[in-house]
C-alpha cells in the first residue's frame, strides 16, 4: 500500500503491462482464459486509477504537477523516467483507463481469431497512451508516443475489415511522418537549452553536460524565453505531429480509413483517446512553450481558420457518407475542430471547454462507435442503406443510441453541451465572427446525427434480415451504462471538471497572457428594489 | 409553511421529470392504468405546487420576486467583458418566480394537466402508450425549466429540451416517414434559431457581465446604456432570431405546419399552448434589453404583424382541420410579437394565456372530431356533425368565438388590448392586425361550418362509427371552454369599467427606462372615444368575417368552389403555402446537400487522393527513379569504371592469365633469354 501511495502513476501505467506479460505465458489455445485475463486487467487498470479521484489535489496547493516520480534512466544524455500529472492529464488518464476497460469488454464476442495477440496488443496500447499523458520527460514522452503506434497498427492491420492493410499503413506512416518533425523540434529545444547555459556560464557546449535535460518541467520554464523566431520554428515543428494526430483539416484523411477498417474496440480507443494525444500536445507543449508563436496574429488566424474549416467541413462531409463508421469518423473531425478552436483562442473558457469537450468526445463518440459495433456484429455491414426501422426489433438499443446521438450533438443536460458552450463562450470573447461560424457547426451536427438516426432507426423494417435482430445483451449494456451515466453527470453537474481545470488553465493563460487576470474586477450587480437606481459603486467602462 | 411552496419551486419541474424517467426506463412493463396515474398525477402535483407558490408569491410583502438557487451549474470562470473588466461567468441551477413566470407556470401546468387527462382517452388505443406519456412528461419538465430558469443558460436548457421533446413527439408515429421527416425538420429549423439565442447570450454576458435575469436591469443601469445603444440592438435581434425559431415566426415558421404529424394532444400542448409561446416569453423576459432598442422593437412588431397576416392568409384555404389550426397558431403568435414590439408586453402575455385556453380547446376539439371520424382530417369529408358529437361541437364553437374576438369571450379582451396599443404606436401595423382579425374570424368559422354544419359529406363506411368521445375527453373540453369564455375577464379593461388586474400584476416585470418606450408600455388605459371606436371596429370586422364564412360555406352551395376557380392563381398560391417549402428546399436544404456532396468528393479526390495518396505515389515514384539512378547511374558508373579498367587491362590480362604452365613457360623463356644474353655477350 505504501508503494502504491508513492508510485500511483507507475502502478497505473504498468498494470496493463503486467497483464500482457502474464498472458504471454498462457498458451494461445485457451482463448477464454485470454478473454478473462484481458478483461481482468482492463478492469484492474481502471480500478487502480480510481483512487486518483480522491488523492488528486484539485485546488493544487502545490502548483504544477502532482504525484511526481523520478528515476534516472540514461544519465549520459539527461533522459530520465519522470512522471507527473496536472488537472488536464488527470482527466485524460481517467478517460483512458475507463474507455480502455470498456473497449476490452466490448470485444468479447467480436474477436474470434488470434485472441491472445489481440488482448496483448490492446493492453500494450493502454500502456503507450497512459505513458504519453504521464511523461514529464521529452525522451520518455517520445518513446511512448511511438510505442503507441505499433499495437494500433497491428489492431487495424490484423483484425480490421477489407481494406485493413491500406488503412494500417496509412495510419502508421502518416503519424510517423509528423512525429519525426517533432523529434527534430525536441532536439532543437534540448540543444538550445544547453547552449543557453553554455553561453551563460561562458564555457564550451560539451562542458554543460549537467544542464542537458529532457525534463519537461524545466523546458516549460525555459523555452518561452527563446527568441520569437526560434519559437515559431519550434511551434511549426511540433505542430504537424499534433495536427496529424488530432487530426486537423487538411491532415485528417487517415482517420476515416483507420476508423472504418479498425475493429470496434480499436475505433473506440482511436476516437476516444488517441486523437486526444494531439490536443493534449497542443495544451501541454505548443501553447505554454511557444507563447510568442501562438500569440502571433498570423499563426493564430491560420490555426483557428483550420479549426473552423474542420468544424464545418467535417460536418458537411458527414452528410454524404454512406458508411456509418465513416460518418462518425468525420463527425470526430468536426468535434475535434471545436477542441482546437478552444485551445488556440487562448482564453480560460476556451481552454477549459476544450478539455471538457475532449472528455465528452471520448464518451459520446466512443458510444457511437460501440453502437456501430453492435450493429456490425449482428449484420456484418456498415452501410446505412442496409438498415432502417431498427427501433422495432431493438427498443433498448434505440434508447441508448438516441442518448449517444443527443450527447454528441450537444443537447443540454448531457455532456456535449457543456463543452461546446464553454468553448464558444471563450471564442466569443476574442472574436464574435469565429463564434458565429462555430455555432453553425452545432446546427449541422444536429442535422447529420438526426438524419443518420432516422435512416437507421425509424420507419418500417425494410430489410428482412433486420426483422429478428436481438436487442442489447447484458454485456453490451454494461459497456454503455457507465458512459451514459457519465454523460448525464457532466451535463448536470460539471462543476468538478471546472474546478479541476481551473489551476492548470490559469497557468497556461498566464504564460501566454501574463496580464489576463489583472483587469479591474467587474462587480456583480445587485438587483435594486423596483424604482430605485442602481448603486453607484460599479466600475464604469475601463 | 409561509414560504414552503416558494422555497420548493424547484420541485415543480422535478415531478414530471421523475415520472418521465420511470416511464422511459420501466414503462414497457407497466399497465396503462399505472402509466396514466403516475404521469397525470405528477403533472397535477406540479400544478398544486405551482398554485401554492403563486399564492405565496402574491402574499409577499414588498417585491414579488423569489429565487431558489440549488448550486452553481456552469462556473466557466474568468472572462473579459467588452468594457475591459474581468468578469466571472457563473450559471446557476436556479429558479426564479416572479409575476411573469407565475403566469407561465400556471398556464403550463394547468393546461398541461388538462391535456394529460385528455390524452388518457385519446391515446388509449395506441401502441407506445408509456413512451407517449414519458415524452410528454419530459416535455413538461423542460417547459417548466424554461419558464422558471433564473438565467439565460438554464432557460436555454429548457429551450433545447422542449425542442427535443417536440422532435420525439412529432416523430411519435416513427413508422411513418412524413412524421419522422417533420420531427427532424422541426429540430433543425429550431437549431438555426437557437444559434441566435446562443450568440445573443454570449453578447449579453460579454456586455453586461451576467446572464442572470434579475441582474440584467441593474447591469444595464450600471453600464449607462442609453436607448438606442447599438450593442443592445444586436443582443435583442440575436435573441429574437431564437424566438422566431421556437415561436414559428417568419422566416423560421416552416416547421410548425408539418409538426401536425404528431398526435393531436401534442399539437395542443406543445404546438399551440406552451412551447411555441416560449419565444414570446423570452422576449418579455428580456424586455429590459429590447426596450433599449427602438430598431429591435420595430423589427419585432413588423415581423409579428407580417407573420400574423401571412399565416392567416394560408389558413384561409387549407382543408386539413389541424393545418388550419396550425396556421392560426402562427398567426396568433404573430399578434403576441406585435404586442411585444409596440411595447405592450403585458398584452402579449395576456394573449398568450387566453390563446393557450382557446387554442388548446380547438386542437383538442379537432382531436375529438378526428377521433369520431376514425382518423379523417380532411374537412371536405366532414359536415353536419353538430348533432352527432354535440359536446365537441358546442365547446369548439365557444373556442371559435373566443379566437374570433367576440365579447365577452377571452380572445376579445387580449386581442383588443393588443390592437389598442398598436393603434397608439402605428396606424399601419394596426391596419394589418385589424385585417388579420377579420381573416381569423373567417377561417375559423369556415372550419366550424365545414365540420359541424351543412350537409354531411362523410364517407359511408365512416358514418356508422361516428361517436362522441369518452367523458375524460369531453370533460376537458368543457373546462377549457369555460376558461375560454371567462379567462379574459381577469384583464377586463378600465375603459369598460374593469380593473385590468392582470396588467397590474405583471407590471413590475416590465422595465422602466424612462423615455418614450416605457411611456407607451405603462400608459394607463384611460377611456376615450377612440378606444370605444377601436373595440367596435374589431368586433365589426370579426362579424364581417363570420358573415362571409356563413355566406360562402353554408348559404350558397358551391360558392367556395366557384371562388377558388375564378381566383385560381391566388388560391393555388395560398393553398401551396406560397411555395415556401419548395423555395427553402431549393435555397438551403438542397444547396447544403450539394455542398456536402461536393466537399465529400473533394475530400476523397483532392485531399486524400492527390494529397495523401499522391504523396505516397510520389514517394514510390521517387524511389523508382532512385532505383533506376542507382542501377544505371551510380552503379553504372562503378561498372563503367570497372569496364574501362577491364578494357585498358587487355595487354596485362594476356600475361596475367592464371595458367601455371604459361607462367612456367614465360619463366623458362625468361631464364633462357637471360642465359642467352650472358652467353652471347
Amino acid at each position: 500500500m505504501e508503494f502504491y501511495d508513492s508510485h500511483i502513476l507507475s502502478v497505473i501505467l504498468f498494470t496493463p503491462l503486467a497483464g500482457t506479460l502474464l498472458m504471454l505465458f498462457v498458451p494461445r489455445e485457451y482463448e477464454n482464459a485470454h478473454r478473462w485475463l484481458g478483461n481482468l486487467f482492463g478492469f484492474l487498470g481502471f480500478a487502480v486509477s480510481v483512487p486518483l479521484v480522491w488523492k488528486f489535489d484539485e485546488v493544487a496547493h502545490i502548483p504544477g504537477f502532482q504525484f511526481i516520480e523520478y528515476a534516472p534512466w540514461i544519465p549520459s544524455i539527461g533522459a530520465d523516467y519522470r512522471l507527473g500529472i496536472d488537472g488536464i492529464s488527470y482527466l485524460l488518464i481517467l478517460l483512458t483507463t475507463l474507455l480502455g476497460a470498456i473497449a476490452i469488454l466490448s470485444s468479447w464476442s467480436a474477436i474470434q481469431s488470434r485472441v491472445k495477440e489481440y488482448y496483448i496488443l490492446l493492453l500494450l496500447l493502454q500502456v503507450g497512451m497512459l505513458g504519453v499523458f504521464m511523461s514529464l520527460d521529452f525522451f520518455l514522452f517520445y518513446v511512448f508516443w511511438e510505442v503507441m503506434l505499433v499495437p494500433m497498427y497491428f489492431l487495424i492491420g490484423v483484425w480490421g475489415s477489407d481494406r485493413r492493410l491500406y488503412a494500417a499503413i496509412k495510419f502508421f506512416l502518416y503519424t510517423l511522418a509528423g512525429s519525426v518533425l517533432m523529434l527534430l523540434a525536441i532536439l532543437a529545444m534540448y540543444f538550445n537549452h544547453a547552449a543557453m547555459h553554455a553561453a551563460a556560464w561562458g564555457c564550451a557546449l560539451q562542458a554543460v553536460h549537467e544542464a542537458s535535460t529532457f525534463n519537461i518541467e524545466v523546458l516549460l520554464a525555459v523555452v518561452p524565453s527563446f527568441g520569437a523566431t526560434l519559437q515559431q520554428w519550434l511551434f511549426w515543428g511540433v505542430f504537424f505531429a499534433f495536427a496529424i494526430k488530432v487530426p486537423m483539416f487538411p491532415f485528417h484523411t487517415w482517420l476515416p480509413d483507420a476508423h472504418t477498417e479498425a475493429p470496434t474496440a480499436g475505433s473506440v480507443i482511436l476516437a476516444g483517446v488517441l486523437l486526444k494525444m494531439g490536443t493534449y500536445g497542443f495544451l501541454r507543449f505548443s501553447v505554454p512553450m511557444f507563447p510568442d508563436a501562438v500569440k502571433n496574429p498570423k499563426i493564430m488566424a491560420a490555426v483557428i481558420t483550420l479549426s473552423i474549416v474542420a468544424i464545418i467541413y467535417g460536418a458537411l462531409v458527414c452528410m454524404m457518407q454512406k458508411d456509418m463508421k465513416k460518418l462518425i469518423a468525420y463527425s470526430s473531425v468536426s468535434h475535434l475542430g471545436f477542441c482546437t478552436l478552444g485551445i488556440f483562442v487562448l482564453t480560460p473558457a476556451g481552454l477549459t471547454g476544450s478539455v471538457i469537450q475532449q472528455i465528452n468526445h471520448g464518451l459520446s463518440t466512443g458510444m457511437l462507435f460501440l453502437i456501430v459495433g453492435v450493429l456490425y456484429e449482428r449484420r456484418h455491414t456498415r452501410l446505412i442503406s442496409d438498415y432502417g426501422g431498427i427501433s422495432t426489433p431493438m427498443p433498448n438499443f434505440a434508447a441508448v443510441y438516441l442518448i449517444a446521438s443527443l450527447s454528441s450533438l450537444g443537447m443540454p443536460v448531457l455532456n456535449g453541451f457543456i463543452g461546446e458552450f464553454t468553448i464558444l463562450k471563450g471564442v466569443f470573447e476574442v472574436n464574435k465572427v469565429w463564434a458565429a461560424w462555430g455555432s453553425l457547426g452545432i446546427v449541422l451536427g444536429a442535422a447529420y446525427l438526426l438524419w443518420l438516426y432516422q435512416r437507421v432507426m425509424y420507419g418500417p423494417v425494410t430489410n428482412p434480415a433486420n426483422e429478428k435482430l436481438p436487442d442489447l445483451n447484458a454485456r453490451e449494456m454494461a459497456c454503455f451504462l457507465p458512459l451514459i451515466a457519465l454523460c448525464f453527470w457532466i451535463g448536470v453537474y460539471p462543476a468538478p471538471l471546472f474546478r479541476i481545470l481551473e489551476q492548470p488553465v490559469k497557468k497556461i493563460v498566464l504564460t501566454v497572457n501574463p496580464t489576463y487576470y489583472d483587469k479591474p474586477v467587474m462587480a456583480r450587480p445587485v438587483a435594486p428594489p423596483q424604482g430605485e437606481t442602481a448603486p453607484a459603486t460599479l466600475p464604469e467602462g475601463k | 409553511m409561509q414560504s414552503y411552496f416558494l422555497d420548493h419551486i424547484w420541485l415543480i419541474p422535478l415531478f414530471p421529470l421523475a415520472t418521465a424517467a420511470i416511464m422511459l426506463l420501466l414503462g414497457r412493463r407497466l399497465p396503462h392504468s399505472t402509466v396514466s396515474a403516475l404521469c397525470v398525477g405528477s403533472v397535477f402535483v406540479s400544478f398544486v405546487f405551482s398554485a401554492g407558490a403563486v399564492w405565496q408569491l402574491t402574499q409577499l410583502a414588498g417585491e414579488r420576486v423569489h429565487q431558489v438557487v440549488l448550486y452553481e451549474w456552469v462556473p466557466a470562470g474568468a472572462f473579459h467583458t467588452t468594457a475591459g473588466t474581468l468578469g466571472n461567468f457563473v450559471a446557476d441551477l436556479g429558479f426564479l418566480l416572479d409575476p411573469l413566470s407565475a403566469v407561465m407556470i400556471l398556464v403550463v401546468t394547468g393546461v398541461g394537466f388538462l391535456i394529460h387527462v385528455y390524452s388518457i382517452g385519446y391515446m388509449g388505443h395506441e401502441g407506445g402508450y408509456y413512451r407517449f406519456f414519458g415524452y410528454l412528461n419530459l416535455f413538461m419538465f423542460s417547459m417548466l425549466v424554461l419558464v422558471l430558469a433564473n438565467n439565460m443558460l438554464l432557460m436555454f436548457v429548457g429551450w433545447e429540451g422542449v425542442g427535443l421533446c417536440s422532435y420525439l413527439l412529432i416523430g411519435f408515429y416513427f413508422l411513418k416517414k412524413s412524421a419522422a421527416d417533420a420531427g427532424k425538420k422541426a429540430f433543425i429549423v429550431n437549431r438555426v434559431g437557437d444559434t441566435g439565442f446562443l450568440l445573443g447570450m454570449f453578447l449579453t454576458a460579454a456586455t453586461l457581465g451576467t446572464i442572470k435575469f434579475t441582474e440584467i436591469l441593474p447591469a444595464i443601469q450600471a453600464g449607462h446604456f442609453e436607448i438606442g445603444a447599438p450593442v443592445m440592438t444586436a443582443i435583442a435581434l440575436l435573441l429574437f432570431v431564437g424566438a422566431t425559431g421556437k415561436s414559428a415566426q417568419i422566416p423560421l415558421y416552416v416547421w410548425l405546419p408539418d409538426a401536425m404529424e404528431g398526435p393531436t394532444p401534442v399539437s395542443a400542448l406543445i404546438h399551440a399552448a406552451t412551447m411555441v409561446t416560449a419565444g414570446v416569453y423570452m422576449v418579455t423576459r428580456s424586455n429590459a434589453i429590447f426596450q433599449l432598442s427602438p430598431v429591435a422593437m420595430e423589427t419585432v412588431a413588423v415581423i409579428g404583424a407580417v407573420t400574423a397576416i401571412f399565416a392567416a392568409s394560408m389558413g384561409l384555404v387549407q382543408n386539413d382541420i389541424k393545418r388550419v389550426l396550425a396556421y392560426s397558431t402562427i398567426s396568433q403568435l404573430g399578434y403576441m410579437f406585435l404586442a411585444c414590439g409596440v411595447g405592450a408586453f403585458v398584452g402579449g402575455i395576456f394573449h398568450l394565456m387566453t390563446h393557450a385556453f382557446f387554442k388548446a380547446l380547438l386542437f383538442l376539439g379537432s382531436g375529438s372530431v378526428i377521433h369520431a371520424m376514425s382518423g379523417e382530417q380532411d374537412m371536405r369529408k366532414m359536415g353536419g356533425l353538430w348533432s352527432k358529437i354535440p359536446t365537441t361541437a358546442k365547446t369548439m364553437l365557444a373556442g371559435t368565438l373566443a379566437i374570433a374576438g367576440i365579447p365577452p369571450l377571452a380572445g376579445f379582451f387580449s386581442k383588443d388590448e393588443i390592437l389598442g396599443k398598436t393603434f397608439e404606436h402605428s396606424r399601419a401595423l394596426w391596419l394589418v392586425g385589424f385585417i388579420t382579425a377579420g381573416m381569423t374570424a373567417f377561417y375559423m368559422f369556415r372550419l366550424v361550418n365545414m365540420t359541424f354544419f351543412g350537409k354531411s359529406r362523410v364517407d359511408h363506411d365512416v358514418e356508422h362509427h361516428i361517436h362522441e368521445s369518452p367523458r375524460s375527453m369531453t370533460g376537458v373540453l368543457v373546462i377549457l371552454a369555460v376558461l375560454s369564455i371567462i379567462g379574459g375577464w381577469i384583464g377586463w379593461p378600465v375603459a369598460l369599467g374593469g380593473g385590468n388586474r392582470f396588467e397590474h400584476f405583471l407590471e413590475p416585470v416590465i422595465a422602466k427606462h424612462g423615455g418614450e418606450v416605457a411611456e407607451t408600455a405603462s400608459m394607463a388605459a384611460h377611456a376615450s372615444a377612440a378606444e370605444y371606436l377601436l373595440m367596435l371596429a374589431s368586433v365589426g370586422v370579426a362579424a364581417l368575417g363570420i358573415w362571409l364564412a356563413y355566406v360562402i360555406y353554408l348559404k350558397r352551395e358551391g360558392a367556395a368552389e366557384r371562388m377558388a376557380a375564378s381566383w385560381s392563381g391566388v388560391h393555388n398560391l395560398l393553398y401551396h403555402k406560397y411555395y415556401m417549402d419548395e423555395i427553402y428546399d431549393a435555397l438551403f436544404v438542397n444547396r447544403t446537400k450539394d455542398l456536402a456532396t461536393t466537399l465529400g468528393a473533394f475530400d476523397r479526390t483532392v485531399i486524400d487522393g492527390m494529397g495523401v495518396d499522391g504523396s505516397a505515389w510520389l514517394t514510390r515514384f521517387v524511389s523508382r527513379v532512385s532505383i533506376w539512378w542507382d542501377t544505371w547511374i551510380v552503379d553504372g558508373l562503378v561498372n563503367l569504371s570497372g569496364r574501362i579498367v577491364w578494357i585498358f587491362s587487355f595487354p596485362v590480362r594476356l600475361v596475367q592469365n592464371g595458367l601455371v604452365q604459361s607462367y612456367a613457360l614465360v619463366i623458362v623463356a625468361g631464364v633462357l633469354l637471360i642465359f642467352g644474353y650472358y652467353l652471347t655477350r
